[in-house]
This record gives C-alpha cells, sequence and structure tokens, in this order.
C-alpha cells in the first residue's frame, strides 16, 4: 500500500470525538480512500476517556491497527492514556505540548477568541487534521456543511471558519513534517456500518417486523429501520422487555410476514425461551445478537465473540436452527438476507451473531452486490391443501406453512407437544415421531450451509481458523506472515451452525483465532471435525482482534 | 351464515369435569355468532394454564404459546393482519403473574384486541398454589400459614391505564358473559374482560360463595367516570360487581395506527418484497459522495 495511515483521536465522552472522527472519514472515504473506522469508549455519557480510531488507505483494509500515525489529543488525560500507541516516527496532534514531531493547536483558545465559543474546538481540532493528513480543506468544509445541514447558516459558517482556522494553524507547523498527502481520487465507496448493513440486508429480504428493546450494540438496527419504516413498510416496535420482542416477532411471523428482533447478549439471555417457542411451533424468526463482552452486563461497550456456544445451545429441548457470523458489512448485509430465506424454508430460527467491532465500526464497501440477492418466500399454495395439517408429517420435516386469514384453512401452532394438526397430545409415539420430523429439517439445512473460506491453503504449513468478524485481521496477519517468509494460510466461517460439510486438509497445524478467552469455535471444531488444534489466539479485553495482536501472539505466545 | 357447530373442535377436552371453563367457552361460542365470525376469520392466542388451553376447544386459527406471553404474540398479530379478530385467552397466573409486565404494556399501546382471563384466583394446573389474585390470609398447598402478600388489582390498574374497555363477567352467568363478549369484540381497541371462574378443584371458594356476593352493576352505573370506576372495581369481599366497569368515549390512539396512515393501510402480508432499486436508492444514502450525516448518529447509545 502507498497510502495506510492511522489516526487515533483521543478525548473525554462529550467533547466531540466521535463527531471530528467521523467527519474526517466522510472526507478522506469522499476523497476516493478506503477508510476504516472504529471507536472504543466507555459506558458513559461524559467524562472518562474514548478514541475514534481511523485508518486510511488506498487499498481495502477493514481491519485496524492498534499502534498510530497520528494521535489528537483533546485533553491531557486521553493523551497520557493513548501516547503508548504513537509510533515513535508519528505525530502527535495537541493543544499545549510543543517539541520536534507535535503538531500545536490550541483548539480551545482558537475556539474562544476567534468563534467565541469553546463548542467550536472539536472543528478546529478536525481542520487540524485534515491539514496533517494533507486532504483538501474544501473537503472537508463540503462535510461539515452536510454534516450541519439543517443547522442554521451562522452554524454552518462559524464551523466551515472554524475547521479553516485549525487547518491553516496545523499547515504551517507542517512543513517538512508530515508525510502525508491525500488528493482527491475518483473512487466512490459505501461507508458503512454492521448494524446498518444488517438493517438494510433485513430490510432487502423482506423483513416487514421488528420488535427490539434497546441494547449496545444492536440498538442501531431498530433505529435504522425505524427511521425509514413509512417508506420501506416495516413496522417497528420497542418492547417492554427482550422476551416481549422475540415473542412479538414470533407472532408477526406465525401471522404471515417476516420478522426479527435485535439485542446483545444479556437482552439473548431473555430471549431464550422464545427461540425454543419458535424451534417447537416452527416459526421462522430471525435474531440478531450483537455481542459483547460478558457475563451479566459485562463491559457494555467493548467487543467480544464470547457467545458461540450459547447461541448454538440457547433454547430448551432439541430443535434445529441456524447461527451465522458475518464477516463485514457486504456479508452482513447478505448473510442476514439468507438467513431470513433460510429460516422460512426450514420453518426454524435464525442467529445472526454480530458484535460490538462490526455493529459500530464503518467499513468501506465497494460493492453490496444487489444482483447476488435472491428473497425467497416458502408458504405453501392454499389450493393444494385439503384436510390442512399445519404439522404434516413429511420426509424432510418441513410441513406446509399457510398464515391465518391467508385462506379458510385453520392455522393452529401449539408450545406443547402437538398432533399434525396443532392440537395438544400426550401420544408418545407421535411425540417421538414429531422429535423426529423436526430433527430431519437439519439434514436439509446442512446442505445449504456454505463452506469456510479458505485462502492460501495450497501451500501452507500453518493455517489459521477463525469466524465471524475477525476475517480482515486474520487475513492481514496471513499476508504479513507470508511475507515474512512463512507459509500460512486461513480457513475462515462465517455459516456456524449447523456447521457445514467441509473436510480440513491432513497436514498443516491448525491455528484457532478467537475474541473469546476459551476457544469456544474450537470445541465445535473438534467435535464436529476431530480437528486437532495446535494452538490458539485468544483476545478478551474487550478490543477487537488485529493482525499486529494476531502475530504478536502467535509467534511469540 | 355461522352457527354454533362451526365452531365444534374435535380435540379432547383436558378441563375438570363440570369446571366453570365450559361455561366461559360457551359464552365465547354464543358471541361469535352473534357477531358472525367465521372461524377462519378468528384468531385465539393463549399462553401456558387450563384457560390457556380453551383454543384447542373452539374451532378456530390459533397460537397457543409460552406461559404468560400471550400479549406480545396478539399484539403483532393484530398489527400484522388488522383484519383478524384477535382474542387473548389467558388465566390470572399466565396474565397477571407471568405476563405481568406485558400486561401493563398492553395497556400503554391499546392494540385492537379482546383480552379474556380466567380468574379463578388459584394456579390450578400445577395444584393449588396462591396466584395474584388470591386473598390474603387463604391457605394454599403451598402459602400453609395463608397468604401473606396483597392480592394485584388488576380491572382497578387497567382503568389507572386507560385501558379502553374494562369489564368482569362472570363464568356462571352464561348469558351476561355473552354480551359482554359481544362488547368486548365488537369494541374497537384494546377490551379486557376478567372473568371469575371458581376452581372446584382447588379454589379456596365455593361456586356458590361467588353466586351470593356477584351483583351485576346497575343501569344507572356510568363506566365514564375513570375514577369512580376505579373504586368499584376495587369493590371486592361481602359484594362482587360485574360488568362494564371503565368505556372511555375517546379511547387513546390505535396501536399501529400511524403506521397505517403513514406507510400501508393494510394487512402486512399482502406486502412483496421491495424492488432492487429501492435497494440500491437506500444504500446510495451510504454512498460517502452524497452520505448524510444523520444516518451514523444513530444506535450509538449506552445500555
Amino acid at each position: 500500500m502507498m497510502v495506510d495511515v492511522t489516526i487515533v483521536i483521543a478525548g473525554a465522552a462529550g467533547q466531540g470525538v466521535q463527531t471530528i472522527g467521523y467527519v474526517l472519514a466522510r472526507t478522506a472515504s469522499g476523497a476516493g480512500y478506503n477508510v476504516f473506522a472504529w471507536q472504543e469508549y466507555e459506558s458513559r455519557v461524559r467524562g472518562g476517556c474514548n478514541s475514534y480510531r481511523m485508518r486510511i488507505s488506498d487499498t481495502p483494509a477493514n481491519s485496524p491497527l492498534s499502534r498510530a500515525d497520528i494521535l489528537v489529543a483533546l485533553n491531557a488525560e486521553s493523551q497520557r492514556k493513548y501516547r503508548p500507541l504513537l509510533k515513535p516516527e508519528g505525530i502527535l496532534i495537541d493543544e499545549h505540548e510543543t517539541g520536534e514531531r507535535v503538531i500545536t493547536v490550541p483548539f480551545a483558545r482558537i475556539a474562544t477568541d476567534d468563534f467565541g465559543k469553546k463548542l467550536f474546538a472539536n472543528t478546529v481540532a478536525a481542520g487540524a487534521l485534515a491539514a496533517v493528513l494533507g486532504l483538501e480543506l474544501e473537503a472537508l468544509t463540503a462535510v461539515i456543511a452536510d454534516e450541519f445541514a439543517g443547522k442554521s447558516s451562522e452554524v454552518v459558517d462559524t464551523n466551515r471558519a472554524a475547521a479553516a482556522a485549525g487547518y491553516s494553524s496545523a499547515k504551517r507547523s507542517c512543513e517538512g513534517v508530515c508525510a502525508w498527502t491525500l488528493p482527491g481520487r475518483a473512487q466512490t465507496h459505501y461507508l458503512v456500518t454492521g448494524n446498518e448493513a444488517l438493517a438494510l440486508g433485513a430490510a432487502a429480504a423482506g423483513c416487514r417486523f421488528i420488535a427490539a428493546y434497546p441494547m449496545t450494540p444492536s440498538t442501531g438496527i431498530i433505529t435504522l429501520l425505524s427511521k425509514h419504516k413509512e417508506r420501506l413498510q416495516i413496522f417497528t416496535e420497542q418492547a417492554e422487555d427482550e422476551i416481549a420482542a422475540i415473542n412479538m416477532a414470533i407472532g408477526a411471523s406465525y401471522a404471515g410476514v417476516r420478522a426479527m428482533t435485535a439485542t446483545s447478549g444479556g437482552g439473548f439471555s431473555l430471549m431464550t425461551e422464545g427461540i425454543s417457542l419458535a424451534g417447537m411451533t416452527e416459526t421462522p424468526i430471525v435474531i440478531v445478537l450483537g455481542q459483547r463482552p460478558a457475563p451479566a452486563t459485562g463491559l457494555p461497550t467493548r467487543t467480544e465473540q464470547a457467545d458461540l456456544l450459547f447461541a448454538v445451545n440457547a433454547g430448551h429441548g432439541e430443535f434445529p436452527r441456524l447461527v451465522f457470523a458475518p464477516a463485514d458489512p457486504r456479508d452482513a448485509f447478505h448473510k442476514i438476507a439468507r438467513a431470513f430465506n433460510l429460516a422460512e424454508k426450514y420453518q426454524t430460527p435464525a442467529i445472526v451473531l454480530s458484535d460490538q467491532f462490526l455493529a459500530d465500526a464503518n467499513f468501506t464497501v465497494d460493492d453490496f452486490e444487489l444482483e447476488n440477492l435472491k428473497p425467497e418466500r416458502f408458504l405453501a399454495t392454499t389450493t393444494e391443501l385439503t384436510d390442512y395439517r399445519r404439522y404434516l408429517l413429511t420426509e424432510t420435516g418441513i410441513s406446509p406453512r399457510l398464515f391465518p386469514g391467508q385462506s379458510e384453512q385453520l392455522v393452529c401452532c401449539d408450545s406443547d407437544e402437538h398432533d399434525e394438526y396443532g392440537h395438544i397430545t400426550e401420544d408418545l409415539t407421535l411425540r417421538k415421531r414429531m422429535v423426529e420430523k423436526r430433527l430431519r429439517k437439519l439434514e436439509g439445512l446442512r446442505d445449504e450451509i456454505q463452506p469456510p473460506e479458505e485462502y492460501r491453503i495450497r501451500e501452507a504449513e500453518d493455517v489459521l481458523v477463525g469466524w465471524g468478524s475477525s476475517r480482515n485481521a486474520v487475513l492481514e496477519a496471513v499476508d504479513r506472515l507470508n511475507d515474512q517468509g512463512n507459509a500460512i494460510g486461513m480457513v475462515h466461517f462465517t455459516e456456524l451452525w449447523p456447521l457445514p460439510r467441509f473436510t480440513f486438509t491432513d497436514g498443516p497445524r491448525y491455528h484457532l483465532i478467537e475474541s473469546n478467552a476459551t476457544a469456544q469455535f474450537g470445541r465445535m471444531l473438534r467435535s464436529e471435525y476431530g480437528l486437532p488444534v495446535s494452538s490458539t489466539v485468544t483476545r478478551y479485553d474487550g478490543l477487537p482482534l488485529d493482525h499486529e495482536y494476531i502475530m504478536e501472539v502467535w509467534q511469540h505466545g | 351464515m355461522v352457527e354454533l357447530d362451526d365452531y365444534q373442535s374435535d380435540a379432547e377436552n383436558q378441563w375438570c369435569p363440570g369446571c366453570p371453563n365450559f361455561g366461559i367457552l360457551k359464552a365465547m361460542k354464543n358471541a361469535l355468532v352473534a357477531l358472525a365470525k367465521r372461524p377462519d376469520e378468528i384468531c385465539l392466542v393463549s399462553g401456558i394454564g387450563q384457560a390457556a388451553k380453551l383454543p384447542h376447544y373452539l374451532r378456530c386459527n390459533f397460537f397457543n404459546g409460552l406461559h404468560g406471553r400471550a400479549l406480545p404474540v396478539a399484539t403483532a398479530i393484530s398489527v400484522v393482519s388488522p383484519q383478524l379478530t384477535t382474542i387473548v385467552v389467558t388465566g390470572d397466573g399466565d396474565c397477571y403473574g407471568e405476563g405481568g409486565n406485558h400486561f401493563l404494556h398492553t395497556f400503554r399501546r391499546n392494540p385492537n384486541l379482546t383480552l379474556i382471563v380466567h380468574n379463578n384466583q388459584t394456579y390450578g394446573l400445577t395444584k393449588g398454589q396462591a396466584s395474584p389474585t388470591t386473598d390474603s390470609g387463604e391457605k394454599t398447598r403451598l402459602q400453609f400459614e395463608g397468604v401473606t402478600i396483597s392480592p394485584l388489582q388488576p380491572l382497578a390498574l387497567a382503568i389507572l391505564h386507560d385501558c379502553p374497555f374494562v369489564a368482569r363477567g362472570f363464568a356462571g352467568d352464561i348469558t351476561h358473559l355473552t354480551e359482554l363478549f359481544v362488547a368486548a369484540i365488537q369494541f374497537r381497541g384494546l377490551a379486557y374482560v376478567d372473568v371469575i371462574q371458581p376452581c372446584i378443584t382447588w379454589g379456596t371458594h365455593s361456586v356458590s360463595w361467588y353466586r351470593d356476593r356477584i351483583y351485576r352493576l346497575p343501569q344507572d352505573y356510568d363506566p365514564h367516570d375513570k375514577y369512580a370506576a376505579m373504586k368499584k372495581a376495587t369493590e371486592w369481599g361481602d359484594r362482587i360487581p360485574t360488568g362494564v366497569f371503565y368505556q372511555m368515549d375517546e379511547p387513546p390512539q390505535l396501536f399501529g395506527e400511524y403506521f397505517r396512515a403513514n406507510s400501508y393501510e393494510g394487512a402486512l402480508t399482502a406486502l412483496k418484497f421491495p424492488s432492487r432499486g429501492a435497494i440500491a436508492e437506500l444504500l446510495g444514502q451510504f454512498k460517502t459522495a452524497k452520505q448524510r450525516g444523520e444516518m451514523d448518529r444513530q444506535g450509538r447509545g449506552v445500555v
């Protein structure tokens, strides 16, 4: 890569860290660069130390780096906390500190003296950062104008002027110090988060109903759908709790539309009885589980992949379900659409595992490949039915599904063990046949599951095995390790349950990369494929996996 | 033309012989016939308990879900398919205990459905423990020393939260109960009927104990006076009133009304997949050149 610069913007909650970051992300993306941006923040509204991390590159990266080329510190406390991330040759943008590789821009003083309010300090800082990056001022002020669209022209003009002041202040100090230049390129990209992609994918898949209880990091999904509900024709409801949310989604699905809910671990715990209900009544639903560090409340605003075995096993009793874990927003868009299709085809719950990292981070997507979107419905047609039985015993285990009011046929569903018509039964022979019917669906389902992505496997002596949102970090680690003369490959899973029919090649050593403490996927791989695992790289400090971390732990333990 | 026989279910009835639940079932069939509702126009939703088995004994669409969770299921059905007559059949343990939170929030939503609670003041299916409406002091098969906590006041609670139709019936008075069900099903909005249903196996009071105390609200009773209705709804003991306690002249907005007015009016099941063009347009808002700032700020909240 010619351009690959990582920026950390740090300050207290309420200082505008996110605004500066997002404005710069949009500016760089609009200038035609690949932008990847993520946030790590404390579970509070004011104070503390938060950071917005941005990686700008000329070729796609879409994964984080921990070491920074530029640190913008909005207060002394965050300067101290994040300074260790700055590379020795990196640039510090600071209000007070002076020095060889420091660009001193008194954000607050410029804001107060020149624009009358300290409030503009973050816009001054955004201008300074744009100058250090070698972005064009006009590109930045255009984004600012758009960001503040709807505010008074005075607000817009003052913010533009504040950005310009920061820009020129930093520009002077930059001469001979800052090496970067980001002239406008012709490329345009989507800049999109995992939550946005999941919401858009659900809409594309014909979802008509979402009920959810707000919980970080999944709240963004229902929020986006609610914002566009009139045009998208999706009914959205904030439920009183997660139990209501999943039961509403099940009710909507029984009534005949595609329905979903979204939550995080704690809320998902409350939903487990509902998942079992969907399994028993054979009602298709999609549940997004945005993972965050647990147990209990854990670290509400950080990331982890520790709910995998929970998702695979959630709900009492035995019934088929789907568990997917998308790699990035493009994958999330298609994966949730697939989840809706397969949940409906097999009349069973589908869980889409996201995490705070995927949910909140902004990724660059070149193309959503809409031509690959194939929404399908799987309702029975009423003309061919006489003596309708909702739970007709069939070879595939899939019974004809109608919805109430579709025809004169009555649609009867029961959470008790039931006969073919949906009535309570205590006939134990029938019970056995119903269990077998439900479980037969798993066989068909398994044939639908896509195998893992294999990369540089041919010559590999060592293979890194991961799942879900760590894909791009693992991929980058594989490339770097090969550059260093190692023979490394990657096997990456995004469809986790049922596990796909797949054979691990004999020969290479397999290493697990997971964002949890107990290498949960390793247990699944051992029981399903008998895969011997040579070593594990785990991360459970609440921060996302990046290739530097993976390489460091893999090489040095 | 709809007849009682249209509702005849083949499922084997599991209720105790002589249970007042049979009176409730009869009244419901009577009401549906009176309203000329066909079985396929009706959707019964229930949870768990003896009351929640009723949908198996009345031929129609039904969803018999989890303990306490009938209301959220029914609420969703009522907005997805507004043309269906959605009726929740539940009990005091199911609705007031396990499903208490949904009970409260359903008042706030005002979905267009009928809520019928078989209230026998006991847990029948689990054999005689106290329910949320068991009177203080009553000895049960679990509260050996007598119930020491206060009973819930579900009718007063409903009126306080402007549930727009609140009534109580008696399973032993099928004629009156039929009238109440007809009025409740016809009502546009949430119509709630608590039905006194003495448990002949585990109940602490006999059927005649109730019969001696129950009376109908007089002709001149005014169901539009909210606070008088709340007071009336708490009358219990020597005299137990039945009838429509509360009926709002101007009910609150119906759940889903905004959506029906601004997005789609009919049953959501009629909607097809969105076009590829519509999806491309939506995605276009995330193209960085055209992107609008508002899209990102959604959803970044703290627990």
